[in-house]
């Protein structure tokens, strides 16, 4: 029975970690975003109307039978190769029974002790405590197959929430969608820094399945959902990786549910573990209940406390049969992964010349892909990073967008900025004509190029002009010109700012330097 | 060989969601004990060492494409629902989430 | 062929049909007619639709007569089961809680029906969700044996076997979970088989126990249950445990009916103590007549199968426990509120469905099945019964390699008087002792009808099983069983049935 009680009193967090060493376990599910559902023929597509996207099979009507999506079955193996899992060689399907009314069969149709992808890790990166960052290494208990529930709306009551409603409706649209659900072993040694180390994780895991192209990752759709094990053990030594501290037996652990933002997740392990420090600082004991986060208020409550009712019957699915990957299979479906996304930075980091600082920048910009993308349009590293991070990226900024969406959004695309790049390099346009240019393409206006057609920008090709006023500079600055006869060519720079002052800027700096060093040699 | 009280398969009706009445659940205790006495013969076969069989036949990798079928309509859906509201299944008010 | 069309086999049906000496409005209404004279006495139907059936009857009569090429039963009417779903027909497999639930989709089997053009006369009775042995736990009444109305007529599928033994139809489908095709059929003198597992598609079969379901033909004839069979099978990729091989050549052996060379496999452990004398008198003539055809016969011992009805019983009410969860009052079917609560929860509700929808046997089930897997029992009841399992597939699998099929009695005993064995559950488990053996390894299973027993004059069955996907044998054996013994007979079982009719209601 849940309680609505007043807020929990909670423990100071750096009273908190001093006192306490906290393990954590992060159950994540992941909704595939295959065309059909985990055991039917229905369409997955977000948003339909109620009841619309239904069949005898995902309804639970009396006689259906589940037949396996193929494709699930691939991306589970790919998110498992992904996560540096063994593949089962052979596993099954299981029920898990107990009676919910957003779920068809009164089963879930999922797998138990033979999921198929079992002991990975995934590394994620950390803040090491003195500016730059360190490798954290999560290891990963497991990875398996199962398919989602309904959807209810409850109605009559105060908020349309769950207590005090008087009945509910429910749609069964989302029923049977393919789910992984991805499981860590208890993470140890993250010390003060662990609701740091949960939304680093979760963002990696996130990273990673955008890449591998399973899911959309919409958190905020439910189509990635967190479930947070938490619990505290006293301290002991300095180190939270420490010999003395890893023999500590583990506390009990409460479950928070409903987490459904990276913030959420940093947010709720933090909470949870200034709760039940609060608990455990007065001599208290933790109870084994599940908790629901709110967003809303940033603290969680109590939900259902485990118990012996909690005896899910689990047993082989007798509709379903096997699922044995072939080695074949699994190194092809290895053959298909994208490079680990934080290898894929360090290679592009290097392939573009960046600092550390700079990709980073890049990287928080949510630029890469751009980047990359107007690399490969033929721009340099370099002016792609320049021009995305310039005035677009202050833009979406303002927007409260991310570059991406904001680009798209625009359909201002990487080739716009390799074109860019090439009225530059090409000496049609100076850096300040660019920024005007850029401004038109933002504003809609057409390609750079039409832009620059139409707003008549070009620096002047007439040579004679050019060619005379760098003259009259080399005349005006003989100490100067004999330097550089002498091969002190960096002194140049000195008369090419004069010479584009008497050209008021319209001429090309590069043009002007070559000129002036023929002239001298 | 464990018998089963009044109170474990008044436990075992809540597990199965069956509100079994007072006088329901004193006969189906003396029912369950010969049939679970019977029933308890399989411990005596020569199991040791035997792989369980889970299905009948050994097939693996049963799979269908991954491609949209035609399901039903939604009156088709909550053509037997014995309530239903705004194009969804009408339940009584629901306990807790989980 | 008879005059009297309800008397023809559906291969005679068939083939008046074909010769267009008759129409198929004339079989099925002939039919309907005779529903309407017997099954106020019988009761084997739990919903007639006469309509449908004549519609059905009325199009094929139509294709054929623009000179389309249509399936060898186009025509020939036909009795479902009330386990399998039928689109716009009512679906309740016996059970209250299904009570005027009319299902938005057909099963794979029924898709089969009506692609072989074969009108539905209804759908017919069965212990509820096909838990029993005697009809007598479906919540409409139980369905009595033609052969003595005081009788059952075997059960889960008593109102398929009582449909054709009664004459109501030629043919029918059943499903069989421990032997409720092939029990039904000793025990009313008629034809049953049980095929390999997956060789008939579950789809749209109200799931008793997944591992064990299957849904087989139910005839007069071994020929007709051929026909049927091949109707009904093939491979469903609906059904992911479907065998994705063609039909076995069932029809083919019929009509050979052809055993000379075969080695028949006699199982010491099904028979002898605990069954009938007149049961095993039949069985040893029919066992002689085989030899006679030229078949072998030796001994073969199945030592394990002395644990099946003990492993049955518990993955059966396993799987079902978890298959009739579905049965909560939320998306179809009844609802019941808790009397004396104000505002009921969903859980309330369920509880209060689940205890007035289900009847006692089904509840029974449940509760075993729950403790059987829940948490802590597993090991000693689901998973032993999973390895005695196996240990019986081995059984079967040593024997296989001795012989090409299996005989045994089919039942223990003739029909029992209904109510004999309502209280006391496990004398009615009993019954299906020699059947429960094929449904846990998956192998097909047939009876047919050896005679009448001695002491009381009620038909005997016997059981031939052979192994999985060799479906024809049973086939062979059975055609040939069939052929000598009408030989002997000089006329089919059947006729030896007491007359049933309107005019006999009180002598009944």
């Amino acid at each position: 029975m849940a309680v609505t009680s007043a807020a929990d009193r909670v423990l100071d967090y750096d009273e908190a970690v001093a006192k306490f060493d906290p393990v954590m376990g992060l159950e994540v599910h992941v909704e595939l975003h295959t065309a059909t559902k985990m055991f039917c023929g229905c369409p997955t597509t977000f948003g339909a109307e109620p009841n619309s996207q239904v069949c005898p099979v995902c309804l639970g009507l009396p006689g259906a039978l589940p037949v396996v999506n193929e494709k699930a079955v691939e991306s589970a193996v790919r998110i498992g190769l992904a996560l540096n899992c063994e593949i089962a060689e052979w596993c099954r399907f299981a029920r898990k029974n107990y009676f919910y009314p957003d779920m068809p069969k009164n089963f879930q149709t999922s797998q138990y002790d033979e999921p198929i992808a079992f002991n990975g890790y995934l590394d994620v990166e950390v803040e090491d405590g003195s500016g730059g960052t360190e490798i954290f290494r999560v290891e990963i208990e497991r990875a398996h197959m199962e398919e989602d529930t309904g959807k209810s709306l409850h109605v009559g009551g105060s908020t349309g929430r769950i207590h005090g409603a008087e009945y509910s409706l429910v749609d069964y649209n989302r029923a049977g969608i393919p789910l992984i659900e991805i499981v860590t072993k208890p993470i140890v040694g993250a010390g003060e820094r662990a609701p740091e180390v949960a939304k680093a994780y979760v963002s990696a895991l996130r990273d990673l399945l955008r890449a591998l192209d399973v899911s959309d990752v919409k958190m905020e759709q439910g189509s990635m959902r967190c479930d947070a094990n938490v619990s505290l053990r006293v301290r002991a030594g300095d180190d939270p990786r420490g010999d003395a501290q890893l023999a500590v037996p583990f506390g009990t652990r409460t479950e928070t549910k409903n987490v459904n933002s990276l913030r959420s997740v940093e947010r709720a392990v933090r909470y949870e573990m200034s709760r039940q420090a609060a608990i455990l600082d007065e001599g208290g004991t933790i109870l084994q209940e599940t908790r629901h986060w709110h967003e809303d208020t940033g603290m969680t409550t109590s939900g259902r406390v485990k118990s012996d009712a909690d005896d899910y019957r689990y047993f082989p699915e007798p509709d379903l049969v096997p699922v044995a990957p072939t080695r074949e299979t699994v190194d092809e479906l290895r053959g298909t992964l994208p490079e680990p996304p934080g290898l894929r930075r360090k290679r592009l980091q290097s392939e573009w010349g960046f600092s550390d600082l700079e990709m980073r920048d890049v990287v928080n910009a949510r630029a890469v892909e751009l980047i990359e993308e107007t690399v490969a349009a033929g721009a340099g590293a370099a002016a792609a990073k320049k021009w995305w991070l310039g005035e677009p990226s202050r833009r979406a900024n303002a927007e409260g967008q991310d570059l991406v969406s904001y680009a798209a959004g625009l359909g201002f695309a990487p080739a716009h900025v390799a074109e860019l790049d090439r009225l530059v390099t090409s000496g049609r346009l100076n850096d300040s004509m660019a920024r005007q240019v850029l401004d038109g393409v933002l504003a809609g206006e057409g390609t750079p190029t039409e832009v620059a057609d139409a707003r008549g920008l070009e620096l002047v090709q007439d040579d004679s002009a050019l060619e005379a006023a760098v003259d009259r500079v080399i005349d005006a600055n003989p100490d100067i010109a004999e330097k550089i006869r002498g091969g002190k060519v960096q002194a140049a720079g000195a008369l090419i700012g004069q010479v584009m002052k008497e050209m008021k800027g319209q001429a090309d700096a590069g043009k002007v330097r070559a000129l002036i060093l023929a002239r001298l040699s | 060989m464990s018998s089963l009280s009044r109170e474990d398969v008044a436990h075992l009706a809540g597990l199965a969601r069956i509100d079994l009445s007072d006088a329901e659940l004193d006969k189906m205790v003396g029912e369950l004990a010969v049939i679970l006495e019977s029933v308890a013969k399989v411990q005596q076969a020569p199991i040791a060492d035997v792989a369980p069989m889970s299905h009948p036949m050994p097939l693996t990798n049963v799979t269908r494409p991954d491609v949209v079928r035609p399901g039903l309509t939604p009156d088709e859906a909550l053509s037997g629902a014995p309530e239903q509201e705004l194009g969804r299944f009408a339940v009584p008010r629901i306990l807790d989430e989980d | 062929m008879n005059t009297d069309l309800t008397r023809a086999s559906a291969a005679e049906l068939a083939d008046a049909l074909a010769s267009k000496s008759i129409s198929s409005v004339e079989v099925t209404q002939a039919h309907l007619d005779r529903i309407a004279a017997v099954d106020g006495q019988v009761h084997a139907y739990l919903h007639v639709d006469a309509e449908g059936a004549l519609a059905t009857a009325r199009a094929i009569d139509e294709r054929r007569a623009a000179g389309e090429s249509l399936p060898t039963l186009a025509g020939v009417p036909i009795a479902v089961k009330d386990v399998m779903t039928t689109k716009g027909l009512p679906t309740t497999c016996g059970s209250r809680m299904l009570e005027g639930w009319i299902p938005p989709y057909d099963a794979t089997v029924v898709r089969h029906i009506k692609a072989a053009g074969m009108p539905i006369l209804g759908k017919t009775n069965m212990d509820e969700f096909a838990m029993g042995s005697s009809t007598e736990h479906s919540a409409y009444g139980p369905s009595r044996n033609p052969w003595d109305l005081e009788r059952i007529p075997g059960g889960s599928g008593g109102g398929s076997s009582a449909v054709i033994a009664s004459f109501q139809a030629p043919l029918a489908t059943g499903t069989d979970t421990g032997g409720s095709i092939r029990q039904p059929a000793a025990v009313t003198g008629t034809v049953g088989t049980k095929p390999t597992y997956g060789g008939v598609s579950r789809y749209g079969l109200v799931a008793l126990a997944s591992s064990l379901d299957q849904a087989g033909p139910c005839a007069r004839t071994v020929l007709d249950t051929a026909l049927l069979h091949e109707v009904m099978g093939g491979h469903d990729p609906l059904d992911s445990t479907s065998i994705d091989a063609p039909v076995p050549p069932v029809v083919e052996a019929a009509r050979r009916a052809d055993v000379a060379g075969m080695r028949i496999g006699v199982v010491k452990e099904l028979g002898g103590e605990g069954y009938q004398p007149g049961v095993r008198a039949r069985f040893d003539e029919a066992v002689a007549l085989l030899v006679e055809r030229g078949a072998e016969v030796v001994e073969v011992s199945c030592p394990n199968f002395d644990y099946a009805l003990a492993a049955y019983y518990l993955i059966l009410p396993s799987e079902a426990s978890s298959n009739l969860a579905k049965f909560d009052a939320m998306r179809y079917g009844m609802r019941v509120l808790p009397e004396g609560i104000d505002a009921p929860t969903a859980e309330q509700v369920m509880a209060a469905t689940r205890d007035a929808g289900f009847g006692d046997e089904v509840k029974r089930r449940i509760i075993l099945g729950t403790y059987a897997l829940s948490s802590g029992y597993y090991d000693a009841y689901y998973g032993s019964a999973q390895k005695v399992r196996t240990l019986i597939a081995q059984d079967f699998a040593r024997a296989y390699e001795k012989v090409d099929v299996l005989v045994s009695p089919t039942a223990p005993t003739t029909a029992f008087k209904l109510g004999d064995k309502l209280d006391d559950p496990m004398a009615m488990y009993l019954n299906d002792i020699a059947t429960i053996p094929a449904n846990l390894a998956g192998v097909p299973g047939m009876s047919v009808p050896s005679g009448v027993a001695d002491e009381d004059g009620l038909p005997t069955g016997i059981q031939i099983l052979a192994p999985a996907t060799k479906d024809e044998r049973l086939y062979s054996v059975g055609a040939a069983l069939e052929q000598a013994l009408l030989e002997r007979w000089g006329a089919p079982i059947l006729s030896r049935a007491p007359e049933l009719g309107a005019d006999l209601v009180k002598g009944a």
